[in-house]
């Protein structure tokens, strides 16, 4: 199986023949850095730059560049659950292309306090539930676009919970390649009991170790947790302390050891102020550990623009210092559970603020001399006494017991809101014991003490007595298909399948789900805006409206409005009439055609537009213009009146007028073509001259209907210019169009 | 528990300590509050270490979860639930995937039991 470009991925297609299916690697990979180190792409020269893709899309301002597509050197994060991971492997791709190489899959609510592994696909509630054949599948579907693009995928989940152990168990054997593990956020935020919590994580992390599992802490969520985020930062550097020297005692190296960090504040505070000491302080103690950076989202409110921001100064920071992996949060996340096209703009947010920070580093440094210094030092010293008073007060357990996490004092200060947990209580409490003398678990990658036999034979692997464990030999993994007969992919896929093939319907998350946003300004008051809104989409005929952000632009004059609705009706797909594409001639047949009857225009912008690079480029030889064919051009300049254009081109004898019109308030754009169309005839000249039209907002039927002979919009290159007026003049034989 | 910030006064035992001492400090510390949990660890299992143990011996999650609730229910999840259905089945003679079935499916755990030197249920 192999997946083209042109193809849809079928999730009927991953499903088959599951049980078969092994993954052709394990472990994590790092992007590869371009070969030089001044990576020259395009027009320019990378310093912070990975091996470039096979296939992907470009950022939208590429055009401009010839359509570069420089990757940054770091690992891109793209977080995916929606709850049917059947759709979320169509979700995967489209952010594959875009440059993610780290898929990060959020497990269902619950899923924690889940006494074992969950089997089957059943839907999930703003994540999927993580069981082997969604696991598998998901691979699989990794493992092929990964061919497509040409750069290997990371395939991240949790190992936590009540079933770390056996959750890791799965994700070495289905090589998974990341995962969260760090019994810390058992313990705070799951209410797992704490004995429980880091017994089982020893296993989990010998496990992961194993098949060579990147992991990821949980101290992040003290950000999202705590009331006053930012002055949990001492605290934070301990827990991240914690989990890294506890996965150590375990045996896993740092490079395999990833901290979580998120820049506590957002902007009105004064934000790169409090992050960067904090940002700089992780990586001055952490040296050798990998670092995760996340994005901040304590404070996202449902204005996708701020949140854009927030990420986008968090990404200064990424570059400002470092990071291994960049996470990415999707801007809608603040309303409902991610949409596809937000997850493909929070990876383009990250790598279009990555790239356009390249090398800052060589021209920008770090004052550590003055506030920067201070607070870096302040922040460890902090750090340094928070621990002193945990071991004063009885070690980790009795710590914890005492509130002294996420408390929202800036430590030593203590406001007394921490998170309290009993060590004798919590799920899963009372549930470990002692290993006894002769504890004897036959397997491979078995943290803790093992009575293993002492023959010389059955001492070559801990798995030899049972002629091994499924880690050294996978065909002993017993594979489940699906548990409920109902809850399943197989009967959703049966039921989205027209919307997959046969009816064409908006998408935002699940095939079919119907869901479109509207913006509208209404002139009126918060309140008034919110019902009007709703009623207006009523009458759309949408299904399920919500508003999604609302917001004053004055308390009176105007309030933005942002909703969701349902379509209620689908399109059949063979109904939809695409206007046929012009095939532009080759370049050496224009060419050909000008040598024999050569060709003249005149150009300019008109009206009061000064907007003349579209223009230029259509033009000028050097991006590939109608000067290049061999075209006379006469450039007029701005803002040039018609009637002046319509007298250069009879002085000029030419065979065509060009105008670039961009500004369309008050339909200028329009009347700018109609005019020209009008003083042309009046001068009696309009037989003799071909008209056109260019701009961004500029189209063939506009253009047409204003009475010229044709309109070119967004992306048009000089070739088409060219080929159009060859055809136009009947140059060469005009037969061939698609 | 409710401090003002005494940051200032506290810092008297680390304000002197060179950047590389203070870092050293941190690590030292933590490694004397995280070397308990890790012999904690070393020394005790759980039912999902358990679990995970038969997963890798090629049970299915569903006959794993009944080993190990019969496990702890005789008292025997201390002596490793692997380490059960091996003994298991050097008893019966048979396979131990095949033992493994017998005990997931609640059949004659007296006898495994027995073999522990256990009696019925704990």
């Amino acid at each position: 199986m192999k997946l083209t470009p042109e193809q849809k991925l079928l999730p009927e297609e991953i499903l088959k023949d599951l049980d078969q299916y092994r993954p052709r690697r394990k472990g994590w990979t790092w992007r590869q850095p371009a070969a030089e180190n001044d990576a020259e792409i395009g027009p320019f020269k990378y310093q912070q730059v990975s091996e470039s893709l096979k296939k992907s899309i470009p950022l939208p301002a590429a055009k401009s560049f010839g359509g570069i597509d420089p990757q940054p050197d770091c690992v891109i994060t793209s977080e995916i659950a929606s709850g049917r991971f059947e759709d979320d492997l169509r979700r995967m791709r489209m952010v594959a292309w875009h440059g993610a190489d780290h898929i990060m899959v959020i497990r269902t609510a619950g899923q924690s306090h889940f006494d074992g592994l969950i089997e089957g696909t059943p839907e999930g509630i703003g994540g999927v539930p993580i069981s082997r054949k969604q696991v598998r599948a998901t691979r699989k579907a990794l493992d092929l676009i990964e061919d497509e693009v040409g750069r290997p995928l990371n395939f991240h989940s949790y190992i936590s919970g009540v079933a770390g152990p056996e959750i890791a168990v799965l994700f070495a054997e289905e090589g998974v390649n990341g995962a969260h593990q760090d019994p810390q956020y058992n313990v705070l935020y799951r209410n797992v009991n704490m004995y429980r919590s880091f017994v089982d994580a020893a296993v989990a992390k010998k496990l992961m170790l194993s098949a060579d599992i990147l992991q990821i802490d949980g101290a992040h969520n003290a950000n999202a947790t705590a009331r006053e985020a930012w002055k949990v930062m001492p605290e934070l550097l301990v827990q991240h302390a914690i989990n890294c020297r506890y996965s150590e005692l375990v045996g896993m190296p740092r490079e395999n050891i990833a901290l979580s960090t998120v820049p506590p504040t957002a902007p009105p505070a004064p934000a790169i102020r409090i992050d960067l000491p904090y940002t700089v302080a992780l990586r001055q103690l952490f040296k050798d550990f990998k670092m995760r950076a996340q994005m901040n989202t304590k404070y996202m409110e449902s204005c996708t623009r701020e949140v854009t921001v927030t990420h986008t100064l968090n990404l200064l920071l990424s570059r400002l210092t470092s990071a291994d992996i960049q996470s990415t949060i999707t801007p809608d996340e603040g309303r409902n559970v991610p949409w596809h096209y937000n997850s493909v703009h929070a990876v383009n947010t990250a790598r279009q603020s990555l790239v356009g920070l390249d090398g800052i580093k060589e021209m920008v440094h770090l004052n550590m001399e003055g506030e920067l210094g201070h607070k870096v030092r302040e922040l460890k010293e902090r750090a340094v006494l928070f621990l002193e008073e945990t071991l004063e007060t009885g070690g980790y357990f009795a710590a914890v017991d005492q509130g002294f996490f996420v408390d929202s004092g800036f430590y030593p200060e203590r406001n007394g809101d921490g998170i309290k947990r009993d060590p004798a209580g919590g799920v899963a409490s009372d549930s470990i014991v002692p290993r006894d003398e002769d504890y004897y678990a036959p397997v491979c990658h078995h943290f803790g003490y093992n009575n293993l036999p002492d023959s010389p034979a059955e001492h070559s692997s801990p798995c030899a007595p049972i002629d091994g464990c499924t880690l050294c030999r996978p065909e002993k993994i017993v594979y489940i298909d699906e548990l409920d007969p109902e809850d399943n992919a197989a009967k959703r896929l049966e039921e989205s399948k027209p919307y997959r093939n046969e009816a064409l319907k908006p998408e935002a998350e699940w095939a079919g789900d119907g869901i479109v946003t509207m913006t509208l300004l209404l002139p009126v008051s918060a309140d008034m805006a919110e019902y009007g809104a709703l009623d207006m989409a009523r009458r759309m005929n949408l299904e399920d409206i919500e508003v999604i952000n609302i917001q004053q632009m004055h308390p009176s004059e105007g309030t933005l409005v942002e909703m969701k609705g349902r379509a209620g009706f689908s399109l059949d797909p063979n109904e939809i009439e695409i206007p046929h594409k012009e095939v532009p001639l080759s370049e050496d047949e224009i060419r050909q055609a000008v040598e024999k009857r050569p060709l003249t225009v005149v150009a300019g912008t008109v009206g009061e537009d000064e907007h003349s690079v579209g223009m230029r480029e259509i033009l000028d030889i050097k991006h590939g213009g109608l000067e290049g064919f061999g075209i006379s051009c006469h450039y007029l300049g701005t803002s040039v009146p018609v009637e002046k254009m319509v007298d250069a081109a009879v002085e000029l004898a030419a065979d065509a007028i060009l105008i670039s019109t961009i500004i369309t308030h008050n339909d200028a754009h329009r009347q700018s073509m109609r005019k020209l169309n009008q003083v042309s005839r009046e001068k009696g000249l309009r037989d003799k001259l071909i008209l056109i039209a260019g701009g961004t907002q500029v189209t063939n039927e506009m253009a047409m209907d204003e009475g010229l002979d044709r309109g070119f919009g967004r992306g048009t290159k000089g070739l088409d210019v060219a080929s159009f007026l060859v055809k136009k003049m009947d140059m060469v034989d005009t037969s061939r169009e698609s | 528990m409710k401090r003002e910030d005494d940051f200032q006064q506290r810092r008297s035992t680390v304000k002197d300590l060179s950047d590389e001492q203070l870092e050293k400090r941190f690590w030292e510390l933590t490694d004397q509050v995280v070397s308990p949990l890790c012999e904690l660890a070393k020394g005790h299992t759980s039912p999902s270490i358990e679990r995970s143990v038969l997963l890798r011996m090629g049970f299915s999650s569903l006959e794993a979860k009944q080993i190990v609730q019969n496990c702890s229910k005789y008292g025997l999840l201390g002596k490793g639930a692997g380490h059960v259905v091996l003994r298991f089945a050097q008893k019966r003679n048979l396979p131990y995937r095949e033992a493994g079935l017998i005990l997931a499916e609640g059949r004659e755990w007296d006898q495994a039991a027995a073999i522990f030197g256990k009696e019925g249920p704990a």
